[in-house]
């Protein structure tokens, strides 16, 4: 290991290496559930050509090798379940370029959410990414690679959709470019050569390591809007969804379930986000995203909530802090989710099953969803917060999280972003040749299984 | 350990590393060592860690506690209003602990042996104090209306004298009666406090409190922000009531009165907020005032400003510690860059620490022809009309 150690101090410096026990501390947990697993070492590189030496004599070594942006993902995805190196990638958080015709900014992948948010804001006003609600020093590597979604899904879906290409790092250390990258100085799309960059997405960094990244970016307008419709028989939300969806204007529609506030409690609040370039645009686009439900208005089954200026301010912001505060509902510092991709029809089983396993477990809950394009599928969340301090109620989080992954798989839906036994679930009702194939990929990719090993692996 | 009952409230979200646009790293502390463990969160679990006999007291362990510059951006930023105003507070009640165990830093251990032997931590004569006065003809206390209060840095520091004559000339020249302790001051302990050392601290205190009481002082006017802070805000719970003010306040309201040169040029100023002067006690409108009072003086704000500022690396003890170094990623030099991105010419300081922190870190990025760290009164000073 002394040795290892060295090499490490050889190719990112000694400042950027640790083996000591308070980095081994941390580096083991992320803020979710799930139990601690200590790495050997953290390494953090600040270049592709750094990475791609770690990955060389990882490679050598045959040592684990996890890569880790913010580690927010809460489902413990940059643990190192079997050890070997977690590569803290935030050092490499350079926005490195941003086409405004062609509207894309290529990043590196330790780039947090935040910072390309701020440069934009400050360097190219007329442009926004799709941020998601994650804390702001999530990165951005680690969120397209998981297929995060954000502020402008409905818009144009997944985050991991909004990908033009990708430059990596294999197990076997050389570096390939994925999307018009590999073939043009431009970074404008994926098409229209054979698509590789889904060797790297929904991995759990099983594949590779990104080092950079293109991402799509939009208008953005002056002013923005959110109204919410509300509803309490969530039979109805398929169809509400639906409707809304079909106008196509808004940027982001999400749906959320909670007890608290007490006004909150038993009803199903559909937001609509959207935004416009003038008072006249906004109000038409007000107007046009309204007509549809007039049906529920008409019958009053729903409405549209009642919203004074100060009250719209938590919907309008992004990344939306009131999540991370869901943190503190049990004054004690934790919360983790289960977000499952699933049909827009799923949502009135879906929103049961939350409301039942939250009963079971004897915990909090809030649930929710967002709609990716336009009501192609969506995210839908069951949140339960835990008390860090109590062993017992972190527990009833980690149960209620296990089954709620079930249920998902149960109605039809997937987990996104799970765990590693939710992973096992997964492989379980899998088509069997194509996680053959899943193997095939990763023995050629990683001939000697050394990313981020534990993760997509069946019992 | 005191706010122990906080740290598993934190839920490593990391909003606390970066200021409210999220431009940049802003924890002084992350910014230069990287690891979670130097980020505020992840100091919040370390101390959990150790309370509960998960890691052990290290060297490592008390240079992640020391290299909190005491800035309070996590204080500022954290999104949990129910626990985060006593995130700092957390800190250092670990570093007590680590006092009450001996398990300090040597560098920190020296700061308080210097102290403990000379009374300041440059390790120079108490007799000196007042030397920073020499040739200025400026009184001692005695029933003025204010104490001028210096400080270490003011009193002993090359570049901290350098101000506290620049100040003491302008609060004259606006005819402020004021007096000095010269060779009778006494350190104010805040730096001392905020490194855990509580029982030298109340020492401290009580000595200056009972030196002012006797004095019959009852307002003072600070150099630092730093014995600002303390005298505002640690005092009284020890007794000691004064009316307090950081210069820049008492000025404010007076600078309209100078009379400045007529013919100088425009003059781009950028402004770097203290942060026991701007987070810690939440003034902002002063210096600006003061700026904003000087003909010709564009104020080219930096991205990070006010209650965003980036710390320049110097709180907690660190500007005698130098827990943060000197690299590239040192908050100081980092600051440097964004001072200078500003197209300012000049950098102005208002706390003596600040002063020498940024002045090192503006030779160290080579800006020095194009940025000149100059505190407010000594820029104030070089534009008022000469009689
Ligand atoms: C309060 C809260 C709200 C959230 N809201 C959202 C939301 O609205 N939308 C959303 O999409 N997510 C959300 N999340 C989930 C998650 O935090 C984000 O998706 C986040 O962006 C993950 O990024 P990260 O940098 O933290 O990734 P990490 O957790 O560090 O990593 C995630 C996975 O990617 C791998 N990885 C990371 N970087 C690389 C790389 N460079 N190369 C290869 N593999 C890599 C890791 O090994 C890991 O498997 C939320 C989380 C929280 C705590
Ligand atoms: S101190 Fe607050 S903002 Fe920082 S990580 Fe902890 S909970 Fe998040
Ligand atoms: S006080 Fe400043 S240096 Fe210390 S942890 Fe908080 S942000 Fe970092």
């Amino acid at each position: 290991m002394e040795e290892i150690y060295k090499e490490l101090v050889a190719i990112v410096g000694e400042r950027y290496v640790s083996n000591q026990p308070e980095e081994k501390f941390i580096y083991s947990r992320d803020p979710g559930t799930m139990e601690p697993s200590e790495p050997d070492f953290a390494v953090m590189p600040a270049s592709t050509e750094e990475v791609r030496e770690l990955m060389l004599l990882a490679n050598r070594k045959k040592i684990p090798v996890v890569p880790m942006g913010g580690g927010l993902v809460l489902s413990g995805l940059s643990r190192p379940l079997k050890g070997g190196i977690v590569v803290d990638m935030k050092r490499m958080n350079h926005v490195l370029e941003v086409n405004e015709k062609s509207r894309y900014a290529i990043v590196e992948a330790g780039t947090s959410q935040g910072m390309l948010q701020a440069y934009l804001k400050k360097h190219h006003p007329s442009l926004k990414h799709s941020v998601p609600d994650a804390p702001p020093i999530a990165t951005v590597g680690g969120n397209v690679l998981i297929h995060g979604s954000g502020h402008l899904s409905h818009a144009a879906g997944f985050h991991s959709e909004m990908l033009n290409g990708i430059e990596a790092v294999l197990p076997t250390g050389e570096i390939v470019r994925v999307g018009s990258c590999s073939t043009s100085p431009y970074w404008f799309s994926r098409a229209p050569l054979p698509d590789l960059a889904g060797l790297f997405l929904g991995w759990a960094g099983t594949t590779g390591i990104a080092t950079k990244l293109a991402i799509k970016l939009f208008p953005n307008r002056a002013l923005n809007d959110v109204a919410i419709f509300v509803v309490e028989d969530a039979e109805l939300a398929p169809d509400i969804i639906h409707r809304i969806t079909g106008v196509g204007l808004a940027e982001d529609v999400t749906a959320w379930m909670a007890p608290k506030p007490d006004w909150a409690e038993g009803f199903i609040h559909v937001n609509i986000n959207y935004s416009a370039d003038s008072k006249d645009e906004l109000a038409w686009k007000k107007n046009l995203l309204r007509s549809p439900l007039k049906k529920y208005m008409d019958a009053k089954t729903g409405g549209f909530m009642m919203l004074p200026p100060p009250m719209k301010k938590p919907f309008l912001e992004a990344p939306a802090s009131q999540l991370t505060r869901f943190a503190d509902v049990r004054k004690g510092g934790g919360f983790e989710y289960v977000g499952a991709i699933m049909p827009v029809e799923l949502f009135p089983k879906a929103h049961q099953a939350g409301l039942d396993i939250a009963a079971r477990c004897g915990t909090t809950y809030s649930t929710g969803a967002r709609i990716l394009g336009m009501g192609h599928c969506m995210m839908f969340f069951y949140a339960y917060p835990f008390n860090r301090a109590d062993a017992a109620d972190v527990k009833r989080a980690q149960t209620a999280l296990e089954e709620t992954n079930r249920a998902a798989l149960d109605m039809g839906g997937i987990p996104w972003k799970a765990e590693a036994p939710a992973q096992k679930h997964i492989i379980k009702r899998m088509d069997k040749h194509t996680f053959e194939l899943m193997n095939r990929i990763r023995g050629i990719l990683d001939p000697n299984g050394i990313m981020n090993p534990g993760n997509w692996e069946a019992d | 350990m005191e706010h122990s009952e906080i740290l598993h409230r934190c839920f490593r979200c990391g909003y606390c590393k970066l200021p409210s646009s999220y431009a940049d790293l802003n924890c002084p502390s992350y910014l230069n060592f990287r690891f979670e463990t130097y980020s505020p969160g992840g100091r919040m679990w370390l101390l959990r860690a150790w309370l509960d006999g998960e890691i052990k007291t290290s060297p490592r362990f008390a240079e992640i506690l020391y290299s909190c510059a005491t800035c309070a951006n996590c204080v500022e930023q954290c999104v949990f209003p129910k626990f985060k105003d006593d995130i700092l507070n957390a800190f250092i009640a670990g570093r007590e602990e680590l006092v009450a165990t001996g398990a300090v830093p040597p560098a920190v251990r020296d700061y308080f042996k210097s102290i403990h032997l000379y009374g300041n931590p440059y390790k120079m004569p108490e007799a000196d104090r007042g030397k920073w006065a020499d040739g200025l003809g400026l009184e001692p206390y005695s029933r003025h209306e204010y104490l001028f209060y210096v400080g270490c840095v003011g009193s002993f520091d090359e570049r901290g004298q350098r101000m506290a004559r620049s100040v003491a000339g302008l609060l004259k020249n606006m005819g402020i009666s004021f007096g000095i302790l010269g060779a009778e001051e006494f350190c104010d302990g805040n730096d001392v406090k905020a490194m855990g050392e509580m029982g030298l601290f109340d020492h401290i205190a009580q000595k200056n409190i009972r030196k002012y009481q006797d004095l019959g002082v009852q307002k003072i006017v600070t150099l630092s922000p730093h014995a600002y802070h303390a005298f505002r805000n640690e005092y009284p719970e020890l007794g000691g009531n004064f009316d307090v003010c950081h210069y820049s306040q008492l000025l404010a309201p007076l600078i309209k009165k100078a009379r400045f040169k007529k013919s100088e040029s425009p003059i781009r100023v950028t402004l770097h907020d203290p942060c026991y002067l701007g987070r810690h006690n939440k003034e902002y409108r002063a210096p600006r005032k003061i700026l904003a009072a000087v003909p010709g003086v564009q104020l080219k704000e930096m991205d990070r400003a006010e209650k965003d500022a980036l710390c320049c690396g110097g709180g907690g003890g660190n500007l005698f510690t130098e827990m943060l170094g000197g690299g590239p990623d040192s908050p100081a030099r980092v600051r440097a860059r964004e001072a200078a991105a500003t197209g300012a010419q000049v950098l102005a300081v208002a706390c003596p620490g600040c002063s020498r922190m940024l002045d090192d870190a503006v030779k160290a990025e080579a800006l020095q022809d194009d940025l000149e760290v100059m505190d407010l009164a000594e820029f104030v000073n070089r534009r008022l009309a000469v009689d």
